[in-house]
């Protein structure tokens, strides 16, 4: 009963939003580790990535326990600037200011001199302060060559009506530092004038949780979140240009720094549904719809399926719907003559766009001491390659190309 | 400050929504207590996935917090 009672727990203190509350089928004392290795990568010698990750989780007894998370990703290839294709051989400055690279003819202007390796590090403490009360205590830095993040959150579960349902409240602070390669530009500068100013600055995010969890019957039940986030400081990517294109041509003439508004505010809602069927068979499905004050509205569908088998064996097939609208100040590109807007960009991640991810996940669960599971995806991702507002060459030019995805990845857990 | 108010008015929805007739005895719990039923299940996917997406999409959060992400393309 005892064991029964922990897992409960520990339903319900999983039941919202922290990644790092692991399952409890560790007994007290004992490690529950879960590790696996994540490869990405995208067509044509785009991004590619691979991220190791460790995370293990402690329990103390009386249903409190600790939490820690090391992943270390290291990511290569290339990146689209925001550019447009040209006709002619396009020469670029690379961030640094100290080099340059070219971009043939009528192909997607990319960023070879990409390079990253990235090392995050959380913690979390869960504390039950009662019967039906429990609070969780988290911590995250995370550090690239040219971002630093720190974060810190809190959050408050209160059960009810016999613990099937949970109320949660949570905040989180974070601070990110950023220091672009060369400085950071002036927003809306030329490329070539190379005006970089200080060398980092920085922005704070806070975000606030309201959830509930509900169990519907034995084999059933929903949460629905509510998130709020408000951030102030350094939106801009510094790495992103837009092109200053002739207004008969359409041939690029000049290459800005891409400028963004220094405040963003989001809100989502989120649902997520869960059902045991058949041979034990679990069906989950979530949607999540975004809306922002930058003009970003968002609908997430995800969809998985777990077949169970003999010995512990399972498939999973995973459907992922996934459309954004664009945001107030994006554009493919701005025209020579016309008024240059307060802010712009033509980063590709906030055009209007569509994404669909399909994949399989098959593993084994040997008994509550290890598993290992195996997931292969492919993300497409596509979006309005001939605008209207193209002109000149830029009719016959991919100015959305889309970006195809091969997600691979291995885990394993045991407990120690 | 109107949207403030219908963020407010769904929030309490939330909370008073949770209908008592639903839910399940104490000893009936045997399904929801396995591990592939909590809502966290495969939580190092949820987290990759989080990465990727933020990384690729302008949408971050809903089942955890959206936060500020990274420098990443």
């Amino acid at each position: 009963m005892q064991l029964k009672h922990r897992q409960i727990a520990g339903l319900l203190s999983a039941a919202t939003c922290s990644l790092l509350c692991t399952p409890a089928q560790a007994e007290e004392g004992e490690w529950d580790v879960d590790s696996a290795i994540l490869y990405y990568a995208e067509d044509n010698d785009r991004v590619q990535a691979i991220e190791p990750v460790i995370s293990g989780r402690k329990d103390l007894g009386d249903e409190e326990a600790v939490s820690f998370k090391l992943v270390i990703d290291s990511l290569t290839g290339a990146s689209a600037t925001g550019a447009v294709p040209s006709t002619q051989v396009q020469t670029f400055t690379t961030p640094s200011g100290d080099s340059t690279y070219t971009v043939a003819p009528n192909e997607t202007p990319l960023d070879d001199t990409f390079l990253d390796t990235r090392v995050a590090f959380s913690m979390n403490w869960e504390k039950p302060l009662d019967r039906n009360n429990r609070r969780n205590y988290g911590f995250n830095v995370s550090r690239e060559y040219d971002f630093t993040s720190i974060s810190a959150n809190a959050l408050w579960q209160h059960d009810a009506n016999q613990k099937n349902t949970t109320y949660s409240y949570g905040a989180n602070l974070e601070f990110d530092q950023i220091d672009p390669v060369g400085g950071v530009p002036e927003p809306g500068s030329s490329m070539d004038d190379q005006m970089k100013g200080a060398n980092s600055d920085s922005r704070n995010i806070i975000d606030l949780l309201f959830g509930v969890t509900q169990v519907i019957d034995r084999s059933s039940l929903f949460q629905i979140n509510l998130s709020l986030s408000e951030a102030d400081g350094y939106m801009t990517d510094p790495y992103k240009l837009v092109s200053v294109v002739d207004a008969t041509s359409g041939e690029p003439i000049d290459q800005l720094f891409e400028s963004r508004p220094d405040s963003r505010s989001r809100q989502s809602l989120y649902g997520k549904y869960k059902k045991t069927l058949g041979n034990d068979d679990v069906f989950t499905a979530s949607y999540r719809y975004m809306t922002d004050d930058w003009g970003v509205d968002s609908n997430t569908f995800d969809f998985t399926y777990r077949l169970k088998f003999n010995q512990g064996y399972f498939l999973q097939p995973r459907l992922r719907l996934y459309d954004q609208s664009a945001a107030d100040f994006y554009a493919y590109f701005l025209v020579d003559g016309e008024s240059l807007p307060g802010d712009v960009s033509a980063d590709y991640r906030l055009g209007e766009m569509e994404a669909t991810t399909v994949g399989i996940k098959f593993g084994r669960e040997y008994d509550q001491q290890h598993s290992w599971s195996f997931r292969l995806e492919q993300y497409v991702q596509t979006g309005e390659s001939s605008p209207s507002e193209a002109i000149g060459q830029l009719r016959n030019q991919d100015l959305y190309p889309d970006v195809t995805a091969i997600i691979a990845q291995f885990n394993y857990s045991f407990v120690f | 400050m109107k949207a403030r108010y219908q963020w407010l008015i769904v929030c309490l929805l939330l909370t008073t929504s949770a209908c008592s007739s639903l839910g399940v005895k104490p000893w009936e719990r045997d399904i929801l207590s396995r591990e592939d039923m909590l809502m966290d299940a495969d939580a190092l996917d949820l987290a990759f996935d989080e990465h990727i997406y933020f990384s690729k999409e302008a949408s971050s959060g809903g089942q955890g917090f959206a936060g500020g992400g990274c420098g990443c393309n």
